[in-house]
């Protein structure tokens, strides 16, 4: 599937100052060709940043970023011809329709006329928008903006899309719809570097770097990336949630232990080692609990663990 | 009404404002700026008028004339004319604004009959100035009347027969009814476009940025001319559309009568769309905000326009210093040309100098506009 | 009602209906919130989250039904519902450029905190907030996370018993959001009860209850546990393999497949019976020449939950409509 060894995307040690916060801190990953990279991290920690000296719009401070051969810090504007780019906040005209915007962009990307119609009518078809042609784009709900904004990003096929947060606040099903959408780019042979502050969607990546402070925390698969959880997850279903977890605190080989609607998850070294002595010590508490399980770490579990182990790996 | 709430409101806004250094800089330092740049700039009295004299009789009466009008305070004598022609000249050159003519049986009449009359010649373009003008002639004229009159006592024990041995006959060239509305029309004119062209276009730029859809343009391969240029068309157009409306206003409601060409309103209207379109422009690309960029439009705009541009208060009035900071006005230029394609009928190439001048502001502008937008975020 | 403590629910929404013109807001939505629950609202942008808020809190009136907090009618004395409570919303709750304490000064100022009471309110919401040597800092110089909770601080300066969150921990580090909700819990076991709303679905497992709010209307409410074992309808299976497209394709219209997606590397399959379905699948597949390497059932996440629920209410306003 990977036709050329040469990554599509290369960044490395890309540096962003705002006054004296550093918000891109030595920044460096490759992208393949035709894959979905995720840029995964909370708020903060240099997403947009990175996805706008991607795109050109931003310099970095120091660093390099190579798309397909070009130099795009050097030569932004030949590095623009080659990506599209949809922005956190879409670049929809909210005074044009839905026609009008994607027409704007066909023109602004000099699609040939004869190309553009029906293009247009494929992707407004593929993202169920067919009937909303002629509605103004300020009057879309926030799932239907999101399809418009990949919509007129992709009039003119481009062979690699930047997309920054653009699930953020958007309903699960248009969520699901969007990744549907991505997933049959993907079979296309279009390579996706997509940036989003919800870390459980960094399991729908084939590879994605995990950035903290300005940094990549982590960078390889999803699978690859659980396998990194030090220990395991226990679930503590109990009533006393905050009695169960002082009475299970200061025990050995168990670490955070977070506060959850129907009691506690708590990090363990060892499950299996580790749930007996859990039980025994709720029981000598006297703490009602119903069930101690091993549960599945999620990405953010991942994530926090891998953040107190120190910096992380690279 | 809880005073406690009160005050804690009163508290934080007290904190707010002073720490806003854009506010304070608003309530403290432009009344204070304005106060002292208006206060000298507009300035309704007339003193040193420029008078053109055509001394068709060339004696010593004469000369005596002219003196008194040199030391009066609000005469200065700026030329010598030989001929009706050079008057014509001298005032569509804006040499001076009052030609006095003392016709060559000057001393002759007074000896004869006892009276003899002085010609005044007044560019009433400028209402206001025009009026006023005479008056101050009529005065001095008044005053050497009366001197004439003590040294015909001294010299033969009487009077000449006439109280009035003098009297100035006025004609008014160019504004004959006098009619101020003929002047402050097309003025008004000119005024109307220099404030609402910037406005037009000081939303253009800056409100793509506000509303996100500047990133995403910028990350494609369109040129800042190509956006400049694509932006400024419909602008144009609109902008051509409400000076014919204006223009037409005038000539047509308000029947002020229009001496010029067509060509030459539609060639300088033109220029001046371009300036004040990418003064509009210019600031929005400088100012990423759309409430900001449209109030310094206002500012940059409104009060120069009224006060400044000669629109209302003659610029030649004003002191030497705000003299030459109108220079940088640029509905001054206009202003300029409208009043002179109304009421003068003037040609392209006796409207030479202010249309340069907006020809190098339009590109200045237009350039410095280009350049200005960088198509990045930081 | 709320298991965790007997006694009347602070706030109750019965029938509730909110419309803007011909838009419906606000769509019959019944609800009973207990003392020191947690109850989460989750849906996304638009579906009325804020709406109800805003109705609780008196800044909206209902165009028809009845909302209680803390025993008032707040359509008929709103003035009265904001003494006792508190609010805190993302977009904002503090003034960015005053510092620390005169934030909370100014909000104890509008709570009008007893003066007696108001520097160990004030030091009580530094402490929580962990931003005692920090008094004087400008609130635009803190990161995110402080922010977050002197907000909350001053939410809760004036003890109220009742807390409406409005997404406040949207842009927030994942450290900080979970010391966050631990706040929200302690506050909780004082008898606070607080209404917290987010588009985050997999905040609900904070929360004691959640409901699930869709386009104006309340699509499930229950403790995460009991959403994602009942609400689901079926169970999820993990699929991977090669040639996922043709794969997909042969699962959708398989029998006892529900429903099935691709997600990262994989197929999500939720089926009516996982155990059939284990033995079922691969043989169908191998039928078509295709070979999956691993199949396995997983646990559904409330994102999973969530979004099977919405699809089957939309679908079944389509069909109404």
């Amino acid at each position: 599937m990977k036709e050329t060894h040469r990554p599509i995307v290369e960044a490395s040690g890309l540096i962003k100052r705002f006054d004296t916060v550093a918000a891109v801190d030595g920044l460096s990953f490759t992208v393949e060709r035709g894959e979905i990279f995720g840029l995964v991290g909370p708020d903060g920690a240099g997403k947009t940043a990175t996805m706008r000296m991607l795109a050109g719009v931003m310099q970095p401070d120091a660093g390099s970023i190579v798309i397909d051969g070009i130099d795009v810090v050097s030569d932004p504007e030949t590095g623009k011809q080659h990506i599209s780019y949809m922005p956190q906040r879409f670049g929809l005209y909210e005074d044009l329709t839905v026609d009008e915007n994607i027409r704007f962009y066909a023109d602004l990307f000099e699609v040939p006329a004869r190309d553009r119609e029906e293009r247009a009518a494929r992707l407004l078809a593929a993202s169920g928008m067919s009937q909303f042609r002629s509605r103004l784009a300020g009057q879309l709900s926030g799932g239907m903006k999101q399809k418009l904004g990949l919509s007129c990003a992709l009039v003119h096929t481009p062979r690699i899309l930047l997309l920054d947060e653009p699930t953020t606040g958007v309903d699960p099903v248009s969520r699901r719809d969007f990744w549907r959408i991505l997933y049959d780019l993907r079979e296309e042979g279009v390579t996706i570097v997509i940036s989003t502050a919800y870390l459980d969607e960094a399991e729908r990546c084939n590879r994605l770097a995990l950035l903290h402070g300005g940094r990549v925390l982590y960078c390889d698969t999803p699978a690859a990336l659980k396998q990194h959880m030090p220990g395991a997850i226990v679930a503590i279903s109990s009533p006393a949630g905050r009695e169960a977890r002082a009475a299970i605190a200061g025990l050995e080989g168990v670490g955070d232990a977070l506060l959850v609607g129907d009691g506690v998850h708590a990090v363990v070294d060892n499950a299996v080692l580790r749930i007996p002595q859990l039980r025994e010590a709720l029981q000598r508490a006297n703490v009602p609990f119903a069930d101690i399980a091993v549960g599945e770490p999620s990405i953010e579990d991942v994530f926090i663990a891998l953040l107190e182990n120190g910096r992380g790996l690279q | 009404m809880k005073l406690r709430r009160l005050k804690a409101i009163a508290v934080k806004e007290v904190l707010q404002i002073w720490r806003d250094p854009r506010s304070l800089m608003i309530a403290l330092l432009l009344p204070f700026t304005q106060m002292f740049l208006l206060g000298y700039g507009v300035n309704l009295d007339l003193k040193h008028l420029p008078v053109c004299t055509f001394d068709r009789e060339g004696s010593q009466l004469s000369q005596d004339l002219f003196k008194h009008f040199q030391a009066s305070q609000y005469f200065t004598i700026a030329r010598n004319v030989q001929s009706y022609s050079q008057v014509v000249a001298a005032i569509d050159n804006a040499d001076c604004s009052i030609a006095i003519v003392v016709p060559p049986d000057f001393s002759e009449r007074l000896n004869d009959s006892g009276t003899a009359s002085v010609q005044a010649i007044i560019d009433a373009t400028d209402d206001n100035t025009a009026n006023i003008a005479f008056g101050y002639a009529a005065a001095v004229v008044n005053g050497f009347s009366n001197d004439v009159q003590v040294s015909w006592i001294d010299r033969q024990g009487r009077p000449l027969q006439q109280v009035q041995p003098m009297v100035v006959q006025s004609r008014v060239w160019f504004n004959e009814d006098l009619e101020s509305r003929n002047f402050i029309i097309p003025g008004l004119v000119a005024a109307i476009m220099a404030l609402v062209g910037a406005q037009l276009t000081s939303l253009t730029i800056s409100r793509e940025w506000e509303r996100g859809t500047m990133e995403l343009l910028i990350s494609t391969p369109v040129r800042p001319s190509e956006l400049m240029i694509g932006k400024l068309i419909p602008y144009l157009v609109l902008g051509w559309l409400d000076a014919a409306f204006c223009l037409a206003i005038a000539a047509l409601w308000f029947g002020v009568p229009y001496r010029g060409t067509l060509f030459a309103l539609f060639v300088t209207t033109s220029l001046f769309l371009f300036v004040v379109l990418s003064i509009g422009y210019l600031l929005s690309v400088l100012i990423r905000s759309q409430v900001g960029a449209s109030q310094i439009a206002l500012l940059a705009t409104m009060l120069p326009t009224m006060l400044l541009s000669g629109y209302i208060f003659p610029i030649d009035q004003m002191p030497p210093v705000i003299r030459d900071i109108t220079y940088l006005i640029y509905a001054r230029y206009y202003v300029t040309i409208v009043k002179d394609l109304f009421l003068k009928g003037s040609s392209i190439v006796e409207l030479a100098t202010p249309i340069l001048f907006l020809i190098v502001y339009a590109t200045a502008v237009m350039v410095l506009a280009a350049h200005a937008f960088r198509k990045r975020l930081d | 009602m709320n298991a965790r403590e007997p006694g009347e629910p602070q706030i109750i929404a019965e029938e509730l209906i909110k419309r803007f013109g011909t838009f419906v807001a606000v769509d019959h939505v019944n609800f009973r919130i207990g003392r020191g629950e947690i109850m989460g609202f989750l849906g996304p942008n638009g579906a009325g989250k804020s709406t109800i808020i805003r109705i609780l809190c008196g800044l909206l009136r209902p165009s028809a039904g009845r909302a209680l907090v803390a025993g008032i009618d707040v359509a008929a004395d709103p003035e009265r519902v904001r003494e006792r409570i508190g609010y805190m919303s993302q977009k904002f709750s503090l003034y960015r450029d005053l510092n620390v304490e005169e934030n909370l000064r100014f909000f104890g100022g509008i709570y009008r905190v007893p003066h007696n009471e108001l520097a160990d309110r004030m030091r009580f919401a530094i402490d929580m907030a962990g931003l005692r040597g920090r008094e004087k800092a400008l609130v635009s110089t803190l990161a995110g996370g402080w922010q977050q909770r002197l907000a909350l601080g001053c939410a809760v300066l004036h003890r109220p018993p009742i807390l409406f969150l409005d997404e406040p921990t949207s842009g927030v580090e994942p450290a900080s959001r979970r010391r966050f909700w631990d706040l929200i819990h302690t506050l909780a076991a004082d008898g606070v009860s607080v209404l917290v709303s987010t588009h985050y679905m997999d905040e609900a497992e904070y929360c004691h209850r959640a409901a699930l709010i869709n386009q104006g209307r309340l699509i499930a409410v229950g403790s995460p546990e009991e959403l994602k074992h009942t609400a689901l309808g079926g169970e999820l299976l993990l699929l991977e393999g090669d040639s996922l497209g043709p794969t997909l394709a042969a699962l959708t219209d398989a029998p006892g497949v529900l429903d099935c997606s691709v997600f990262g590397n994989a197929l999500h399959v939720l089926v009516r019976d996982a155990a059939r379905s284990l033995t079922e699948l691969p043989a169908l597949l191998e039928q078509k020449g295709l070979r999956p390497t691993r199949v396995e059932p997983i646990r559904a996440s409330l994102e999973d939950v969530f979004v099977q629920l919405i699809a089957i209410d939309m679908a079944q306003r389509r069909q109404a409509a």
